[in-house]
């Protein structure tokens, strides 16, 4: 049940995170492997959704979003500057346009003239320079702040325009204001009202229940075109899975998050019931810390990574719905990927090999677990310690509590679970997670080549340039780095057979990186 | 009565300090676990700047025992506070909750706990036929599965296989009463099928063993008929320890449906805790804390005065 965890412009959450799913082998590319739907969107209908997380604690406030029940309920009421397309691109939302200066430093963004508040109030600049200040300053507790610390100036340039100076070039940063913490609110004298339901996405709240349920209304007015086409839509909190799969057979709820992958196989007998499977971002880790013996030398870090039968936890584990990783956190269907690495797989006689390199004979190693890191967590570290013995590895396997699991094993421990819910873009993951200066550096590892690579690629706007650069880092983070990704997890649900998708979802986060609401229809 | 009120006053006063101690006890055990409410909310994002900034708006930052008489005065005051996490007063969230954990323990106790005495005194009246055989595997049986288990069993034939109620539990203000009763019906039959062995079992075995008492043999050989010895001249003397089960078991209806409302999505206040403590929030898990033990006590301190009601010789002091 329960919690939480905002990760800036990451994933929905940590907890409990069921694996996604989808046909293995190689991702097919963004959206490809949904089922292609021929029929235009409708407008009409009611959407109740039944959805894994909630929390009695939920607020409106921007800065505690922590669970996909406020990802959704933000995306459907409020908008953000850009949103990410089923390409991986992002496009211009309440922003029309965006434009940078030669060396990505200084920002600016135009505002639609038709875009308005559900009050009627039309969007300016003043409402888009209070809403991202709310994430910023020595006050802000927001999940957000370290992404937009790079922000030295915001300035409203009139009614319609935007300029963000930033410290040092970023060619990604448009991407940033994808993230469901920075949809824009009304500003009063110089600040936003964080609990007020205005806002200027598709819908209104008709009623909010924190921890129960929310229900919204379409906008009859609202600005954007061929969007929003639920009539209402109904979120429930329902932590069950048992209980959601339930009521997805029964017609109550027409779609739901996570089903429970030991039992999907009953759900597809129903034939009022589809599955849907998006390649995501979300992959699961197991992080070194490279500055702790052994794992300071990087051919004890090599012998582990070829002591893991990846394959056996994608089957096993997340019973086929995920790809393995190849050790950096890379998806295949995000822009840059090496698809030239070698792939590591389980090959003990290479692991002895790079065990006898450290000059050892075998290993002693003890990996902190919980279910709590992702869900099969313990699993796949039992399956990795019985692979390992094979490679002369004695990997002890410590099963830690699932509460207080992010404050006391993750970061804590030299070697664990975890999992990221991945980034749009190679500068985001890397910032966040791998950069020497990260706050959630979860290896400790500081590459120097790496981090000069990182500087470089940021304020480059030169696409095959880039390439070049964030391939390479690819490959640095797969034979230095301290991170073992044995697999990526897709993102699995299951709807109603009414519920119509588009022939392209956004893949970055589950349900169509969290827009369903107002991308998708009823038939 | 003088010696009842004495002892209702002289319980009222150990109530209160069970409760107060009820509250240190909560404080500390919240105190004991990993992570605070800034860190759950922030979780995998959190850094010792944001934390820093949230522990101060919340008053975090404060030491341990100042924070606990901080709250013990203001809520001696009957003012509970506003949760931490969503800063909505405590009153309010508990409210709706509150209304639901009653309206469910009460549409599971209006059924059980007549069933019970009744099948009870039945199985008394026939005992060992086929009848009280069957009356208390069929209770036993019920007892022994686990809450979760029989909630699914239920779920599957009466709402899957036959689709006659719905699976999720959804109260919500616009329901009317006829609606909340069938939405509410399969947690409800959950409940009375836990708790209905307990309450049932004790009425037939205090019947049972009135029956060997004199009194009783002297009524059946005066030709008093079996039922009207049952109901007329043992029931009234098996009353102390039948009402002392059905308080416990009311008590329990009350707090102890946690797995019941997650099956069923049901929003009562078993879910509020669990999220309060998820979440750390402390003004939460105190009001409930203290409502839940202030049932407990409530009921068990009813209980006592029932039973000395219903026995003459505890009325009078020795």
């Amino acid at each position: 049940m329960m919690l939480k965890t905002t990760t800036a412009l990451a994933a929905p959450t940590r907890r409990g995170f069921l694996a996604g799913a989808a046909a293995g082998g190689l991702a097919l590319g963004l959206g490809l492997n949904n089922r292609v739907q021929a029929a235009e969107p409708k407008k009409g209908g009611t959407l109740r959704v039944g959805y894994t997380q909630g929390s009695t604690s939920d607020s409106l406030d921007p800065a505690t979003y922590a669970n996909d029940f406020m990802f959704a309920t933000s995306y459907a009421v409020f908008s953000t500057l850009v949103e990410i397309a089923p390409d991986g691109t992002a496009q211009p939302d309440l922003a029309e346009s965006y434009e940078a200066t030669p060396d990505a430093r200084v920002w600016t963004f135009r505002l639609r003239d038709d875009a308005t508040f559900s009050d009627g109030k039309r969007v300016s600049a003043a409402d888009v320079v209070s809403s991202i200040r709310h994430h910023m300053g020595p006050e802000s507790k927001s999940g957000v702040k370290p992404l937009l610390a790079q922000i030295k100036d915001i300035r409203a340039d009139g009614d319609n325009v935007v300029t963000f100076e930033l410290e040092d070039g970023n060619a990604d940063f448009p991407f940033i204001f994808n993230d469901y913490h920075l949809t824009i609110r009304q500003d009063t004298n110089g600040a936003i009202d964080p609990e007020s339901r205005i806002g200027t996405g598709g819908y209104v709240i008709e009623a909010f229940e924190p921890g129960v349920r929310i229900e919204l209304k379409r906008r009859d007015d609202y600005w954007k075109a061929g969007r929003a086409h639920f009539d209402k839509v109904v979120l429930l909190k329902v932590g069950d899975p048992a209980a959601r799969m339930n009521a997805l057979m029964t017609g109550e709820v027409d779609l739901i998050d996570r089903p429970d992958l030991k039992t999907i196989h009953l759900l597809k007998r129903n034939s009022n019931v589809k599955i849907h499977t998006q390649n995501g971002t979300l992959h699961y880790t197991m992080p070194m810390h490279v500055t702790a013996a052994p794992f300071d030398d990087v051919n004890v870090r090599l012998a582990l990574k070829h002591a893991i039968d990846r394959e056996a936890i994608v089957q096993k584990v997340l019973k086929g719905y995920g790809t393995v990783g190849n050790d950096h956190p890379i998806a295949s269907s995000m822009p840059f990927y090496n698809a030239e690495l070698e792939q590591h797989a389980y090959d003990p006689d290479k692991a002895k090999h790079y065990l006898s390199k450290a000059g050892l004979s075998s290993l002693d190693a003890t990996l902190h677990t919980a279910d709590a890191a992702f869900n099969g967590a313990v699993d796949a570290s039992v399956l990795f310690s019985e692979a390992a013995k094979g490679a002369g590895i004695n990997l002890k396997v410590a099963r830690e509590p699932d509460d207080g699991y992010w404050s006391n094993v993750w970061l804590q421990k030299p070697f664990c679970c975890s999992y990221w819910g991945g980034r749009p873009t190679p500068d985001l993951m890397f910032s966040a997670g791998y950069a020497a200066t990260a706050d959630w550096n979860d290896t400790l590892w500081k590459n120097e080549r790496f981090n000069q690579l990182l500087a470089e690629g940021r304020s480059q706007l030169d696409q095959a340039l880039r390439a070049e650069i964030y391939g390479e880092m690819q490959q640095l983070c797969q034979t230095d780095g301290g991170a073992l990704i044995p697999a990526f997890g897709q993102y699995v649900s299951a709807m109603n057979t009414k519920i119509q998708t588009p022939e392209h979802v956004s893949e970055m986060w589950d349900l169509d990186s969290v827009r369903f609401i107002e991308r998708w229809w009823m038939a | 009565m003088p010696p009842l009120m004495k002892l209702i006053l002289s319980r009222l006063a150990l109530a209160a300090v069970t409760l107060l101690a009820v509250s240190a006890l909560m404080f500390v055990g919240i105190e004991l676990l990993p992570g605070d409410l800034a860190q759950q909310i922030l979780g995998q994002s959190a850094t010792p700047e944001t934390l820093a900034a949230f522990r101060a708006e919340l008053g975090l930052d404060q030491p341990a025992h100042l924070r606990y008489l901080d709250w013990l005065a203001a809520a001696a005051q009957g003012d509970f506070g506003n949760s931490m996490a969503s800063h909505r007063p405590v009153a309010d969230l508990l409210s709706t909750r509150l209304a639901n954990t009653m309206f469910l323990a009460c549409y599971a106790a209006v059924i059980a706990v007549p069933m019970a005495i009744l099948l009870g005194l039945l199985s008394a009246l026939w005992r060992n036929s086929l009848f009280d055989r069957s009356v208390n595997v069929g209770a036993l049986g019920a007892i022994s599965m686990p809450e979760f288990f029989v909630a699914y069993l239920l779920v599957l034939f009466l709402s899957i296989r036959l689709g006659w109620f719905p699976t999720l539990a959804r109260i919500d203000e616009a329901a009317s009463f006829g609606d909340a009763l069938y939405r509410s019906f399969l947690p409800a039959l959950t409940l009375i099928l836990v708790v209905i062995a307990h309450m049932m079992r004790m009425t037939r075995a205090a019947i049972i063993n009135l029956l060997a008492a004199p009194y009783i043999e002297m009524a059946r050989l005066k030709g008093v008929p079996r039922w009207r010895v049952i109901v007329l001249h043992a029931l009234p003397n098996a009353l102390a320890p039948i009402i002392n089960v059905v308080a416990l078991n009311l008590a329990y209806l009350i707090v102890g449906v946690v797995v019941v409302e997650v099956v069923f999505s049901y929003p009562g206040l078993g879910q509020l805790l669990v999220d309060a403590v998820a979440s750390r929030d402390f003004p939460v898990v105190q009001a409930v804390g203290l409502f839940f033990a202030g049932t407990y006590i409530t009921l068990n301190v009813l209980a006592d005065i029932l039973s000395i009601l219903s026995n003459p010789r505890l009325r009078h002091a020795r």
